[in-house]
């Protein structure tokens, strides 16, 4: 990423665990979540959501859980391709975060994984549609987790608990 | 257990959803669509006060719909409004727009900043989060001057509950990222290291993040967090899997915490005190005895949590490379895993062990594992597995088994993924060099590379084996005898007629005593493939021609007669028509003598780095590289000869080294660009005789950066602008931001804002090359009348940037009057040695000192009256270069600067402006009337302003962007 200051803090040297975007897309590349931790404009967006799509849509379940993007595959202005994307299918939904490639895959890829189980939870067996309808408390269950790119809070107890709390908040 | 039900609380939200689903069509749903914004456009545009739960409503649908990807241009104040409900859900949806649509109004941030403010101060920690994840999300500069003095107190204060303190650290966090000048922990440092030791696991989650950073930032300042995490490490690592209730994971006890620590670890060096120290090491060997127990549950995520520890702690582990028995136990843990069945794993310890290789202590460890890695690149599915492979083999390889493994490599190639050949060729071809022990293997090696991926093998590639076999002459016959008969075959790659050419030429004579290579069979063998060639390899065959007369006169008649051809001597290709026409020539008139010495054998090469090792680390961006070619024996060996390695061009007589013979030919006149290019970036365009235009282009096309750079490249002058800087210019005229400049080697972007007559640039270098640039430096001048209109102000960068980095310059602009050139950037710095040299324009306009005006009908008219007179107004009619889409229209009028006025122009396809431009003389005031003709694809532009030039030159910027 070219411009945003963000990406100063995120010169090879410094260690910063960062995810730089998490995803959710069904089959057909529909957009069920995109909660962006970097500055992108609008094209830069779309491009990365159809890219995502096409290089995650391809693999099956003999690949890996990662995608290290090279160069040119996707956005030029992403050009320094140190980072990957690690995702998971779950039947017709993939979760995708994109983080550092010095970044540790399994513990984004359980990051994913304790998501989907505090989604599933909250949701009452969530599906494609619960995140289609409830779009915005989608985003509460993600910045109660995630926030500023980090992970803020891995404890579904702790999570649900407040998201119990905040539900029966008027 | 908590549970929602579809759309829960607002109705018309769930129903505008399903109908948005159920239309069966693009032109349905825009249809629904637009029907939706006009009715909530009335709403909000009613008389009638709407209360909070239809404001909440309507503002959760114009998210909906800006998700769907369509423009909202309307509603922030409504959802401004929203924060300062007292409300949960109205807030929360207030602030979920806000963070969505950021918009740089400045009137709406200083509201949302005065509701997050009062949010903050409110002391009801639901509010204090809403307000928090906002600034997070947003993390503007603006939100930084305001809360970044605020936060760490939030954070560390005792009463603060402890979410509240969650989202504060990694608020900070994202204010510290992005404006880290503003970010000043001083008093608070103490305060934050010590959250290492919350009771709250999940405040230690969240400020680890912060405090890593920091530290990466700082490290002296927060040493103390290394034995506070790693007491906090040993009492995770130490506990029973059920000791930290929420925080165990299938069975694993805080699994990202613990890695966050082990991360937050690889910020330092290994602790000097011994008590921590053994500590540290006990808690890495438990971690490391963890991955030998049984499994404690079946389920994937168990084993998953377990792994993400102690691939973590293997990080560390590599991180310190100064404790031979746990890099030893990390190097035997992956190696199991090299055949475990889960690929994910298989994958993660090649790429770990990868970094392992590089050790001294576990490297000899890791060769143990050779087969198994050989048999992942020859059976793996997932050809990022087989890369994975690909890159241990190549940084496990030494003396000892550099034979195997370019063997195994080589024979890989044939069946390899095309994505990954040209990498795998580099490999190879630096493997066989560095370790070749006898240089037939290398030979004989690099030929094979050619036969089997010839298409891959870059000119790195046989620029280099030339230069090798240059240089020692112990395997010039065997090169010669090998390339004959590599020659043979009925089909050879481009690039073995390449090599074989030039190493016959030099060398044919080494062969040329047994009757089945005499010279004539050579020379008909060349010739052979003559017509199969491209225009470089021709030209090149040629020079070995001429070589030929030279090492054996009984061919000159031959030769003579082939040059002399029609298809030769009157070749539609100046370049061969010019070599046919010389070498004739001059096998013609000049004597044996002067012929030896213009045909003498090249010169060895003076040595430099592998122009390949250089081009896989372009590849494979920084760090990839781990083996490097620094062995400074084999340097010795290979450098045979003194630095002359520029003059022995045969025909291309340099330019600054006139020599008889040439001048006799008149070369000089005919072929002006041969020498004269400088050729930093190949190694052999210089000495090579293919040195005419495409010659030269080709050698210099491959490293990119030359052929964009003005020829100027070795002055220490400014270079002149760049021939496309006017239209880089162009694209900044409506934009502010972007990316202003990039070739292979660096990137230049640009932020910049304006405020009257005053603006900042952030300019954004990156170092695109894993190699640093020195001598770095950047200046911004005015040239001419510019001085005196324009004030520019910066400071001087870092000369050092490193591999992968990026630096940053402000540059403060204040616009003293009216103005039309631009300023001038340059940047100089070297790259391995060259200086490069780049001028560029800076997008710094006139337009971007305008204020808009709002003005009505009646206004509007009555001044464009007044500027009536000729000179007033500038116009332009022009032909559409891009579509004439709306919406793209009005973003690039608003780009420009001016307010767009609506309901002016009697013709709604019109479009109106008005602005003002600030500048420290005077103000200039600026209509703009805009008209389209979709029919004709035609615009007229017609710009009043007081000022003739400043009409004048916004219409000549605007003209160029539609």
């Amino acid at each position: 990423m070219y411009i945003s200051h963000s990406s100063l803090s995120l010169l090879p040297s410094a260690p910063a665990i960062q995810i730089r975007f998490i995803l959710i897309q069904n089959r057909a590349g529909k957009t069920r979540l995109a909660k962006w931790y970097m500055q992108f404009d609008d094209d830069e967006k779309q491009k990365l959501i159809e890219e995502v799509h096409a290089v995650v849509t391809v693999r099956d379940a003999k690949h890996t859980n990662f995608v290290e993007v090279r160069q040119k595959d996707l956005l030029d202005a992403m050009s320094f391709r140190n980072f990957k994307i690690i995702y998971r299918r779950y039947a017709g939904l993939y979760f995708c975060i994109c983080v550092d490639v010095t970044d540790n895959n399994l513990a984004y890829l359980e990051g994913i994984h304790n998501f989907v189980e505090v989604l599933n939870e909250y949701f009452h067996n969530v599906c494609e549609l619960d995140l289609v309808f409830n779009f915005y408390k989608v985003y509460t269950v993600v910045d109660e987790m995630f926030l500023a790119g980090e992970i803020r809070e891995t404890s579904q107890t702790k999570v649900l608990k407040q998201l119990l709390m905040l539900q029966s908040l008027e | 257990m908590p549970a929602v039900s579809k759309g829960d609380g607002m109705r018309g939200l769930a129903v505008f959803i399903s109908d948005i689903r159920n239309c069966k069509s693009k032109e349905a749903e825009i249809k629904r669509i637009n029907k939706e914004l006009a009715n909530i456009r009335s709403k909000f545009k009613g008389d009638k006060a709407l209360d909070g739960y239809s404001k909440k409503k309507y503002v959760c649908k114009l998210l909906f719909i800006f998700l769907l990807g369509h423009d909202i241009d309307f509603g922030h104040m409504e959802a401004v409004n929203l924060l300062s409900s007292n409300k949960y859900t109205e807030k929360q949806i207030g602030y979920l727009f806000i963070s969505v649509l950021v918009n740089s109004n400045s009137e709406l941030i200083r509201l949302i900043n005065n509701a997050i403010k009062n949010d903050l101060s409110s002391r009801n920690p639901t509010f204090m989060c809403l307000a928090l994840h906002c600034i997070a999300n947003v993390g503007s500069r603006e939100m930084a001057e305001a809360f970044a003095g605020e936060i760490p107190r939030i954070l560390v204060a005792g009463d603060t509950m402890d979410s509240v303190k969650q989202s504060a650290a990694l608020c900070l966090l994202r204010l510290y990222k992005a404006s880290p000048d503003l970010v000043l922990m001083g008093e608070w440092t103490s305060r934050v290291v010590h959250l290492l030791n919350d009771q709250h696991m999940g405040v230690v989650t969240a400020a680890i993040s912060l405090i890593t950073c920091l530290s990466s930032k700082n490290p002296d300042e927060f040493k103390t967090c290394v034995s506070l995490a790693v007491s906090r490490l040993s009492r995770i690592v130490s506990s029973a899997s059920t000791d930290l209730q929420d925080y165990t994971y299938y069975f694993v006890p805080a699994p990202w915490l613990s890695c966050k620590l082990l991360r937050l670890l690889q910020c330092y060096p290994p602790p000097e005190d011994g008590a921590v120290k053994g500590r540290l090491v006990e808690c890495l060997e438990t971690i490391l005895n963890k991955a030998q127990e049984p499994p404690k549950s079946k389920k994937v995520q168990h084993s998953n949590a377990k792994n993400a520890i102690l691939f973590e702690a293997i990080s560390l582990i590599i991180h310190y490379d100064s404790e031979p028995n746990l890099l030893v136990r990390a190097c035997n843990q992956l190696g199991q895993f090299l055949q475990h069945r889960e690929t994910n794993l298989r994958y993660l310890a090649l790429e770990s062990m990868c970094t392992l290789a590089s050790s001294e202590f576990s490297h000899e460890a890791v060769k143990t594992h050779i087969e198994t890695v050989i048999n992942a690149l020859k059976t793996e599915r997932d050809v990022s597995v087989r890369q994975r492979a690909a890159d241990l083999l190549y940084a496990m390889c030494d003396r000892s088994n550099a034979k195997q493994i370019v063997a195994e490599m080589l024979s890989y190639l044939e069946t390899a993924d095309y994505s990954i050949r040209e990498e795998m060729v580099l490999k190879v071809a630096i493997l066989a060099e560095k370790y070749a022990v006898d240089y037939s293997w290398y030979v004989d090696t690099i030929l094979n590379l050619i036969r089997i991926a010839g298409d891959y093998v870059s000119e790195e590639v046989w620029y280099r084996v030339i230069q090798i076999v240059i240089n020692r002459d112990d395997v010039q016959g065997y090169a010669a005898k090998t390339v004959f008969e590599a020659l043979q075959a009925p089909a050879c790659h481009e690039n073995m007629v390449k090599v074989g050419g030039y190493i016959l030429g030099e060398f044919g004579n080494l062969i040329a005593g047994d009757p089945r290579s005499s010279p004539l069979v050579q020379f008909n063998l060349l010739h052979s493939k003559f017509h199969l060639c491209s225009v470089p390899t021709r030209a090149l065959l040629l020079s070995a021609y001429i070589k030929f007369i030279n090492l054996f006169p009984e061919t000159k008649a031959t030769i003579q007669e082939v040059l002399r051809s029609d298809s030769q001597i009157r070749n539609s290709d100046v370049e061969l028509q010019q070599r046919a026409v010389e070498y004739l020539k001059l096998s013609s008139i000049a004597s044996t003598d002067v012929l030896a010495t213009v045909l003498e054998e090249m010169p060895p090469f003076p040595e430099r780095e592998s122009s390949i090792l250089a081009k896989l680390k372009k590849k494979k961006g920084p760090g990839a590289v781990t083996v490097e070619l620094e062995d400074g024996k084999e340097r010795g060996e290979l450098n045979g000869g003194g630095d002359r390695g520029g003059d022995a061009a045969i025909a291309a007589s340099n330019a600054s080294t006139p020599s008889p013979s040439a001048d006799l030919l008149g070369l000089r006149s005919t072929a002006p660009v041969s020498g004269t290019t400088p050729s930093a970036g190949s190694l052999l365009v210089d000495v090579f005789s293919e040195a005419g235009p495409s010659a030269t282009s080709a050698g210099v096309n491959d490293d990119g950066f030359l052929s964009s750079a003005p020829p100027t490249v070795a002055s220490e002058d400014p270079a002149p602008p760049l021939p496309e800087s006017d239209e880089l210019l162009n694209k900044f005229v409506c934009k502010n931001n972007g990316v202003l400049f990039e070739n292979q080697l660096l990137q230049i972007g640009i932020k910049s804002e304006y405020r009257q007559n005053l603006g900042r640039m952030y300019l954004f270098y990156g170092n695109k090359t894993s190699v640093q640039f020195v001598s770095f430096n950047t200046t911004v001048s005015c040239p001419g009348e510019l001085q005196s209109q324009l004030n520019v102000q910066t400071k001087t960068v870092e000369p050092l940037v490193e591999g992968g980095a990026q630096v940053q310059q402000v540059i403060n602009i204040e616009c003293l009057t009216d103005f039309i050139d631009a300023p001038l950037l340059n940047i100089k710095f070297r790259y391995g040695g060259a200086l490069q040299n780049i001028s560029l324009k800076l997008p710094v306009t006139i337009n971007k000192f305008f204020q808009p005006t709002e003005m009505a009908a009646a206004d509007f008219f009555q001044r464009w009256k007044q500027l009536s007179q000729p000179q007033q107004e500038a116009q332009k009619i022009f032909k559409a270069s891009h579509g004439m889409d709306t919406e793209v229209l009005k973003a690039k009028l608003l780009g420009l600067g001016t307010a767009l006025l609506e309901n002016v122009d009697p013709n709604p396809e019109n479009y109106v402006c008005a602005g003002v431009i600030q500048t420290k003389a005077q103000q200039v005031g600026c209509l703009l009337r805009l008209e389209p003709n979709a029919q004709a694809q035609m615009y007229r532009l017609t710009l009043r302003s007081s000022k003739d030039t400043v009409s004048q030159r916004v219409c000549d910027l605007l003209a160029e962007q539609f």
